[in-house]
């Protein structure tokens, strides 16, 4: 297991390398948001009790750490198929598993980066979050899934076109369906009961809820965790069965 | 120190490598020669568990590639064709991803690359990122970084493949030295001149299938060491002889222009399937 720690250390060096690059592009999307919804929409109306924008940012927390985590997809993608630098860790004697362990927690560190970004923007529009061990173990669990479901696709993909495609019907639609940006209430019955089996439906709930001192909703928090597991465990089987 | 037996490996209809059987002895500077598409990379792909065999087994001192691929890989360095390297990062960097790959500790690491990189004449550009080297620095650099763990095996993929013709024989000094020091080399290529300058014995691929193995020396002697090329119109025949005196008495006899030569490995390759290496 130890040689996880080339995986991780090669993100850590590549995160290192892009940080002022990562730190504004990170900035880029929540910024509009906060200030199209938060701004625009957010001092006017409450949305399950709360201001809009107070309920608007736990969500682009949500938002943040999936859409992150999950781009190392694309980032393992090129390593793959343009840079072949997956190759000198698949041919180093290190399992299956130790490369799955050093790239989801590479895909982790991004999530955390994302949601440190907009816990930043939280205080200058004025929104006090409750950054507790609860609300750590959230946004851990969603970056846990969807850097583990990255690692599932890309190593499915067979392109950098096929995971554009991906991203365009399933993440996209995800990040704005899931309750980040609108309470799922607000949804009909089927659409709202079809929704709520996505990943990061239970993840919202749970960021939410721990980000604004609510009780902690243990069944989303459990059912995040539980996508996590399973996501991970498939990843290391997509990773052997990559080799040809 | 490599043992292969019957290794196949077939893609749909298609078989890449038929049936190899093989073995490289400790230390030895083995050659593996064949035109582009005849099987090279993916006999490398599969001793370096990069892909999977159809058929057949390998070992790599003694340990089989597929039912401990961990230990089997601790004893090899590999060299791909395509440079694999991060261009973003640092020479260090890259050999500090690849020591901790290895297990290795950082003193260790550090120890290494401070060999390796004088070995390579890459000291003094360590600390610079690798986009800013030229394509023989990035080769050294592939090149350090697999010795960095002290493999027992080097595999090599056309190693020198975009290099001109003083990086190449540049490069070929490195590896000249990295044999003395009990490196064993697996060496793939598709260059003549390479494979007779470097490699102890040489295996040659084609279609998939090992069709000759031996010393380059008693390779050639079995053609025929003299070669007469003779030119009719635009076609070009070569005709085998044991010495130049035989040689020497049938280009008497040809009609059109005729050169005598010493022959080499292409020469070999050309007469056990009729076509050029490179062609």
């Amino acid at each position: 297991m130890r040689g996880f720690t080339g995986v991780f250390t090669r993100e850590l060096l590549i995160i290192r390398k892009r940080f002022l690059k990562m730190l504004i592009s990170f900035s880029v999307t929540p910024l509009l948001y906060l200030i199209a919804f938060g701004w625009g929409l957010g001092q006017r109306m409450t949305v399950e009790g709360v201001p809009y924008i107070t309920f608007l940012i736990p969500g682009l927390i949500a938002m943040g750490s999936m859409t992150r985590s999950f781009a190392i997809s694309s980032e393992i993608n090129i390593a793959r198929f343009y840079w072949h630098i997956f190759e000198e860790f698949q041919a180093a004697p290190v399992s299956d598993l130790a490369i799955a362990v050093g790239e989801v927690l590479g895909g982790i560190l991004r999530g955390f980066f994302a949601t440190a970004i907009i816990c930043v923007f939280a205080l200058f529009f004025h929104v006090r979050l409750h950054i507790t061990g609860w609300f750590l173990l959230a946004v851990l669990g969603n970056a846990f899934t969807f850097s583990s479901l990255a690692l599932i696709t890309s190593m499915l993909v067979r392109s950098h076109a096929d995971q554009s495609m991906l991203n365009n019907f399933v993440i996209t639609p995800m990040a704005f369906l899931c309750g980040t940006v609108f309470s799922l209430k607000a949804l009909p019955g089927w659409a709202h009961a079809l929704i709520r089996w996505l990943p990061l439906s239970p993840a919202t709930r749970a960021i939410r809820a721990t980000a604004l001192g609510h009780p902690i909703p243990w069944a989303a928090m459990a059912t995040v965790f539980c996508f996590g597991i399973v996501f991970f465990t498939l990843g290391v089987f997509a990773i052997r069965g990559a080799k040809s | 120190m490599i043992k292969t037996f019957n290794l196949s490996k077939r893609y749909g209809k298609t078989t890449a490598l038929e049936n190899l059987t093989l073995h490289v002895k400790e230390g030895e500077f083995f050659g593996y020669l064949g035109p582009n598409g005849a099987g090279k990379t993916t006999t490398v792909r599969i001793l370096t568990s990069l892909a999977k065999p159809s058929a057949g087994t390998a070992t790599i001192g003694g340990f089989d590639i597929q039912k401990f691929p961990l230990a089997a890989k601790k004893l090899i360095g590999v060299v791909p064709q395509a440079i694999n390297l991060d261009m973003e990062l640092t020479g260090w960097e890259n050999l500090l991803i690849h020591g901790l790959l290895y297990q290795m500790r950082r003193f260790e690491i550090r120890e290494q690359a401070e060999k390796w990189g004088v070995f390579s004449g890459l000291a003094s550009r360590l600390a610079k990122p690798v986009n800013t080297y030229s394509g023989g620095m990035k080769r050294r650099l592939t090149i350090a970084r697999a010795l960095l763990h002290n493999p027992s095996v080097l595999f090599m993929d056309e190693p020198t493949v975009g290099l001109d013709a003083s990086g190449r024989r540049e490069l070929w000094g490195l590896l000249k030295r990295i044999n003395r020091e009990g490196t064993t080399i697996f060496l793939t290529t598709h260059y003549i001149e390479e494979a007779e300058a470097l490699c102890d014995r040489v295996g040659i691929l084609d279609h998939g299938r090992l069709i000759a193995l031996e010393s380059p020396r008693a390779l050639i002697a079995s053609a025929g060491k003299v070669v007469v090329d003779v030119f009719e119109g635009e076609s070009l025949t070569s005709h085998f002889f044991p010495d130049r005196v035989a040689a020497g008495t049938f280009a008497a006899t040809v009609q059109g222009s005729a050169t005598i030569r010493n022959a080499n490995l292409e020469d070999v390759f050309v007469k056990l399937t009729g076509r050029r290496v490179e062609s």
